[in-house]
């Protein structure tokens, strides 16, 4: 589903991706998991299309087709959802209206029909209960005024609503209390279907208590340094991260 | 003087008084008011007579207003004196109802529909004459003479403002009268809706509006000002506002007026005893618009909340100039103004708040927020705070901005199109202002126009 060759990026000429490997099968969870500052959130944001990160080198292909030429909304048209660490609270710009013209906008890419409002609201039911999301909420501004448990409830509501072929889920653990954690992890577990694949980045261990990866990676400066089960990430949880990088790069300081 | 100055010999009821552009300034603003300058057919009352011939000296005195003038800085009005200025003249074709169906709202409501300034019965709809509300054409209310006309109209507004004011109140035939009786609520909101029809060059029209709340009154009034030609035409209107004391007036000005038109406006609230007046205006159309939004405190316990929308694409330039006269302790005033500018438009906004000796407690805050749309576009904001009592509290806040980038990428990264995602950022912000309207189809009317006008997005 989604193949990462040798992906260079940076922001304002500072390079924090070098050469990033990844692959990403139909179907399978991957967690990547690295200290603060290792390009985790970048990566998110890169695949996304957001444009402050500018790539300099490698390719991205998602299903085939080369994903760093397309646009954001193009992108997410065709199957990519990011889970934003931090979503953006947009006053004035109603929950539903928001998330009825993206559905539409999706749908129509992928060649469906759009949905009217009757359709739309019984959709949101349905996926509303599965979040246990206050519907509520969706007569409000998007984000504004949630709590932090609301905004990340919303995210992964919005996938829910939207069915990405791939997840991006950028911390979306931070923030969370232990109920809400599970909720949320809950969410992306009932979401996962054979036919979608989800790529959790956390800071933690402890939202893979919840979701079982298929494929543990460590990202630390800039590149994917180790790759393994979901035993790894209970190793990090005990050991930290040190370990895994003073073998893979004893010489640190000059890199 | 102004007597002294030559009558133009043109049949005031053929054709129109134009006043042939002679070199300098002065000369042209000599001529203008020459031409408006003659018998009127209206029998206003002796009283009136006194203050209109001390308006048209004062206009005269004042002279044309300049960028030169600190008020006027950053809005050339050079360009009005380029027309030939001239009392708008009565058309022979008088708009159908079909013509101003656009313009209505869908509104239940009392309308005084207004064509080149003046009043137009066959359009209008008034109260059955055992209204608590008195509403029609206020010359002819004049010719009346009630005492409450004597006690308010060109008292709060007058020749000495400046150039505009003084044109009007020197000149002016027509306008609403509005009235409302001690503690009545009006039984339908009040639509004064004023067309713009003239194809002459420089046709100008002066509507003057009176609106009267006793005390425990309450009143809605949408004053809207419309375009049906396209015509380089000029409006200058003046509305006056008395409230009594515990009285509620909302007022919502709407301008609408061809990119061709020069708009003027002056509105003046005077505020009882814990009166409250919400002021709207928003300020779509013209090539220059002009407005004046001004309160003053006359007692305790006020509140007055000045809303605005402006709205500037291509060459248009709009000017809001809020005054705000804590002329008395423990009143508030709230102003949110939101403006979008885009292509090579030029937003002004200047708001005064003054904040008298003896005015303590006074409550004032005032919020301007812009958003600038394209490289070319521009803002001038500029608050502007006297405060001469010491136990107050004042807050303003300007902002310029740009559509923010993260906003923009999160609708986009959910699948909406870039075009899509500005155009849902610059309504939500329009909407701001909007949504603080009471009148839910004026609401809608607005929301609906503003959805249309960005899309596409205008670069």
């Amino acid at each position: 589903m989604l193949e990462i060759h040798n992906l260079c990026a940076g922001v304002n000429g500072k390079p924090i991706l070098k050469d990033l490997n990844l692959r990403v099968k139909t179907g399978e969870i991957h967690a990547i998991m690295g200290p603060n500052g290792s390009g985790k959130s970048t990566l998110a944001q890169v695949l996304a299309g957001r444009s402050d990160y500018t790539v300099t080198g490698g390719s991205v292909l998602f299903n085939g087709v080369s994903l760093l030429e397309m646009k954001p909304e193009d992108r997410a048209r065709a199957g990519i959802f990011l889970a934003f660490q931090y979503p953006v609270e947009i006053p004035g710009v109603n929950s539903t209206v928001f998330l009825k013209a993206a559905l539409n906008e999706c749908r129509k890419a992928r060649g469906e029909q759009e949905l009217d409002a009757m359709e739309f609201l019984a959709l949101v039911k349905q996926k509303s209960k599965l979040l246990e999301l206050d519907p509520s909420l969706l007569n409000r501004s998007v984000n504004e005024g949630f709590s932090g448990g609301e905004k990340k409830r919303n995210e992964v509501f919005q996938m829910a609503v939207l069915e990405p072929k791939l997840a991006i889920l950028d911390e979306t653990d931070s923030g969370l209390d232990i109920d809400a954690l599970k909720i949320v992890a809950e969410g992306v577990n009932k979401l996962h279907r054979p036919d979608n694949s989800a790529v959790v980045i956390t800071h933690y261990q402890r939202l893979l208590d919840y979701i079982v990866p298929d494929v543990v990676h460590v990202l630390a400066q800039g590149r994917i340094v180790k790759t393994g089960g979901k035993e790894l990430a209970l190793e990090l949880e005990k050991r930290g991260y040190d370990w895994v990088l003073e073998k893979v790069n004893p010489n640190a300081s000059h890199d | 003087m102004i007597d002294m100055l030559k009558q133009p010999k043109t049949n005031p009821g053929a054709g129109c008084a134009v006043a042939v552009a002679p070199a300098s300034n002065e000369d042209r603003v000599q001529a203008v008011l020459a031409a408006f300058a003659r018998p009127t057919a209206k029998k206003f009352p002796a009283w009136l007579q006194t203050i209109r011939a001390a308006a048209a000296v004062d206009a005269a005195k004042v002279g044309f207003s300049t960028i030169r003038d600190e008020e006027w800085k950053f809005t050339n009005m050079a360009p009005l004196l380029q027309l030939p200025l001239h009392p708008a003249q009565k058309s022979g074709l008088a708009p159908g109802l079909k013509d101003i169906s656009g313009f209505t709202f869908g509104l239940d409501c009392y309308r005084l529909v207004f064509v080149d300034g003046y009043f137009c019965a066959k359009l209008s709809s008034l109260p059955g004459k055992n209204n608590d509300l008195q509403l029609g054409s206020l010359a002819e209310y004049a010719e009346a003479n009630p005492s409450e006309m004597r006690k308010h109209l060109t008292r709060h507004a007058c020749g000495g403002m400046n150039f505009f004011t003084a044109l009007n109140t020197a000149y002016f035939q027509d306008g609403a009268f509005v009235s409302i009786a001690a503690g009545k609520t009006a039984d339908k909101p009040i639509h004064l809706l004023f067309i713009g029809a003239s194809e002459q060059p420089g046709s100008t029209s002066l509507p003057r509006n009176l609106i009267l709340a006793a005390s425990g009154a309450e009143l809605k009034i949408i004053e809207s000002h419309v375009s049906l030609s396209d015509a380089p035409r000029v409006a200058n209107g003046v509305t006056e506002l008395a409230l009594g004391p515990n009285a509620r007036v909302e007022h919502c000005m709407v301008q609408q007026e061809s990119e061709q038109a020069f708009h003027v406006a002056t509105v003046q609230a005077v505020l009882s005893k814990d009166s409250r007046w919400t002021s709207h205006s928003i300020s779509l159309g013209a090539r220059v618009a002009r407005n004046q939004i001004q309160a003053r405190f006359d007692a305790e316990g006020g509140e007055a909340i000045l809303n605005g929308l402006y709205l500037g694409g291509g060459d248009q330039l709009v000017d809001h100039h809020t005054v705000v006269d804590h002329a008395m302790p423990h009143c508030a005033s709230h102003e949110f103004y939101h403006g979008v500018m885009a292509g090579r438009a030029h937003g002004v906004f200047n708001g005064k708040i003054f904040v008298r000796k003896d005015a303590q407690k006074t409550d004032a805050k005032q919020t301007n927020r812009n958003l600038l749309l394209s490289d070319t576009a521009m803002i001038d904001t500029k608050p502007q705070l006297e405060i001469f009592a010491d136990d107050v509290k004042c807050t303003h806040g300007a902002t310029v901005g740009q559509l923010s980038d993260e906003s923009l990428f999160y609708l986009q990264a959910r699948g909406i199109g870039v075009e899509n995602a500005r155009r849902m950022l610059i309504q939500a912000f329009a909407s701001g202002v909007i949504e603080r309207i009471g009148i839910a189809p004026v609401r809608a009317y607005l929301e609906e126009r503003l959805a249309g006008r960005f899309l596409p997005a205008q670069k």
